[in-house]
């Protein structure tokens, strides 16, 4: 072996930065006490820019470091922008609620960062240890948060939950890995895949390996039948936590999910793609019937949640680049609806309390006319309207998957979306044709509002400007099918 | 006899079965379930270091390092979490994880 040699970091710059200022941040936040938090949070939203700056610099092409553990594409880029976005926005969001809510502690941004820096490194990854890596930095964090609220019954047992459920899939997906490296013979997804190359059909271990690598994966997207943890945590959390759920780890273990499967399995495809059909059609129909009993509107975002990751699912079952595009594309648009919609779930006071109940919505027109129309413009993209952002994202996806053959998942998606759209727009009738019991408190905070704003422009005027975002995601989804 | 690949994976899959029973129809105590999981990774580890040796490639024993040194994480951050619980409820019974339904 030669004298070793120092690896390329520029490819890794993004996560490396992150991981420092993170750790800086941290020893900060030590020598400063609590009472430092709204800086800190202020100067991790500084870093996460300056992260996005370093994403958006790097050459436009495909370089792996590391011996190869690690490889940086238009694909991981893509969905890094939108991570670290997510992250951005939930910390701006959990500005307020940190503070009334006695949880003001210096570690909640510093927790955000170590969870994106993994969720940076998951959607890097080119080998299974990497993937690994990168996806406990990512649950270790969440778990931390999800219990954040120390002294409520509700938070810690919806960490409780999160910790168990999340190391049984952990343990799941490891178990997948050692089949796999076992019967492949290698933990990196290149060597994996030429392995596999003119194979024909896969060994019965291998194909125990991946059935047990998707479990764990679903697990982490939350798809039907590994849901089960998702209402439980979204309702427990604090509120701008399961905002942070709802966006930046769903995105990264859905890029996990395209990367893990396509780029060392995409040789034998018709191996998994009954399991993905399968988990994705399930998910949709779950998601539209099991929201509508729900009276906690968090409760009712989780279900909405597993439904939307049943559509992108359909984009991966299709295992082409046109899927994937269409994945990328449902990600960032999911992202913007459900950034907006926390944030006007952030500003339900009554008094000097939260609520979180669908019915305190009643009669939110007649009190705040511009929260209302925005919700309604989220609950209509989300159901899918035209012209709104949500058709798109579905749309895109659709075409996928009539392109690729499957007609079946295709019909039950427009079905499923027909049936959630009762609950979407009961919200809708809620707020602007029913009479508040008690009005919800005002005015709604700055930043929430900005937050809202920004976020609610970007749904409705999508249709106007869509080229961008197709042509950043057709990019993506190219430097995956080199 | 000789003690072939196939034996490591045996034990190491009835290992991982045990785990994840163990985590499923165990209705006492939180702490069985921590115990569950760390059995869970163990027979992963079994499972890695064996077909290290089969393959005779050295990655499978770093990857166990590697899980080791994580599950280690895991334990300290589930026993922090269960610790909070406990001060909130007073009890770390299964059954009595129940403030929301599911």
């Amino acid at each position: 072996m030669t004298a070793s040699t120092m690896p390329v970091l520029a490819p890794a710059y993004p996560e490396i930065w992150l991981a420092l200022a993170s750790m800086a941040l941290l020893i900060f936040g030590v020598f400063r006490g609590d009472g430092s938090t709204r800086l800190v949070a202020w100067l991790a939203i500084v870093v996460l820019a300056i992260t996005v700056l370093l994403v958006v610099l790097q050459p436009d092409a495909t370089e792996t470091t590391f011996g190869g553990m690690f490889i940086a594409d238009g694909f991981g880029r893509f969905a890094k922008i939108l991570i670290l976005l997510g992250s951005a926005f939930s910390i701006v969001l959990s500005l307020g609620y940190i503070r009334y809510e006695r949880m003001e502690r210096f570690e909640y941004p510093v927790l955000i960062l170590l969870a994106s820096t993994g969720m940076l490194m998951m959607v890097s990854a080119n080998d299974l240890i990497a993937l690994y890596l990168g996806l406990e930095l990512q649950s270790l964090s969440l778990y931390v948060m999800a219990a954040f609220k120390r002294d409520s019954g509700r938070a810690t047992e919806a960490g409780l939950k999160y910790f168990v459920l999340g190391a049984l899939s952990s343990g799941m997906l490891l178990y997948g890995c050692s089949m796999i490296y076992g019967f492949a013979g290698s933990t990196s997804f290149p060597l994996i895949a030429q392995a596999l190359t003119g194979g024909g059909s896969a060994s019965i271990g291998l194909v125990v390996g991946i059935v047990f690598l998707c479990a764990g994966l679903a697990f982490k997207v939350s798809a039907v039948p590994f849901h089960m943890w998702t209402p439980d945590v979204y309702e427990g959390s604090p509120t701008p936590v399961t905002a942070f759920f709802a966006v930046a780890p769903k995105v990264a273990a859905m890029a996990l999910f395209v990367r893990a499967l396509l780029s060392p399995f995409g040789e034998i495809a018709h191996d998994w793609q009954q399991i993905v059909i399968v988990i994705s059609a399930l998910s949709m129909l779950l998601g539209a019937f099991a929201a509508i009993a729900q009276s906690n509107i968090k409760r009712l975002m989780a279900y909405s949640s597993i439904g939307h990751v049943g559509y992108a699912l359909i984009g991966l079952a299709a295992g082409t680049e046109e899927g994937v595009r269409g994945i990328l594309i449902y990600l960032a648009i999911y992202l913007a609806m459900n950034v907006g919609t926390f944030a006007i779930i952030l500003s339900m006071r009554q008094k000097d309390r939260m609520v979180e109940g669908v019915q305190d919505l009643a009669g939110l027109a007649k009190t705040h006319p511009g929260m209302a129309l925005l919700l309604a413009a989220f609950m209509f993209s989300l159901a899918g309207v035209p012209p709104l952002a949500g058709f798109f994202g579905k749309f895109y996806i659709f075409m996928a998957a009539i392109n690729a053959q499957l007609y079946v998942l295709a019909v039950l998606g427009v079905l499923s979306s027909v049936v959630g759209a009762y609950y979407y727009l009961r919200v809708v009738k809620l707020m602007y044709f029913d009479e508040a019991a008690e009005p919800l408190a005002k005015p709604v905070r700055g930043e929430l509002g900005a937050v809202m704003t920004v976020t609610g422009l970007f749904t409705i005027l999508f249709f106007v400007m869509p080229g961008p975002l197709l042509a950043a995601a057709q990019t993506a989804a190219k430097s995956l099918f080199p | 006899m000789t003690i072939g690949l196939g034996h490591y994976l045996t034990v190491a899959a009835i290992l991982f079965t045990l785990g994840i029973i163990g985590i499923f129809l165990n209705r006492k105590n939180v702490i069985v379930i921590l115990m569950s999981i760390e059995l869970m990774l163990l027979a992963v580890n079994l499972n890695l270091v064996a077909f290290s040796t089969h393959l005779n490639d050295l990655v499978g024993q770093v990857f166990a390092l590697f899980v080791l040194t994580v599950a280690a994480g895991e334990a300290a951050i589930g026993l922090a979490i269960l610790v909070v619980y406990f001060r909130n409820r007073g009890t770390i019974a299964v059954e009595d994880i129940n403030m929301m339904k599911g």
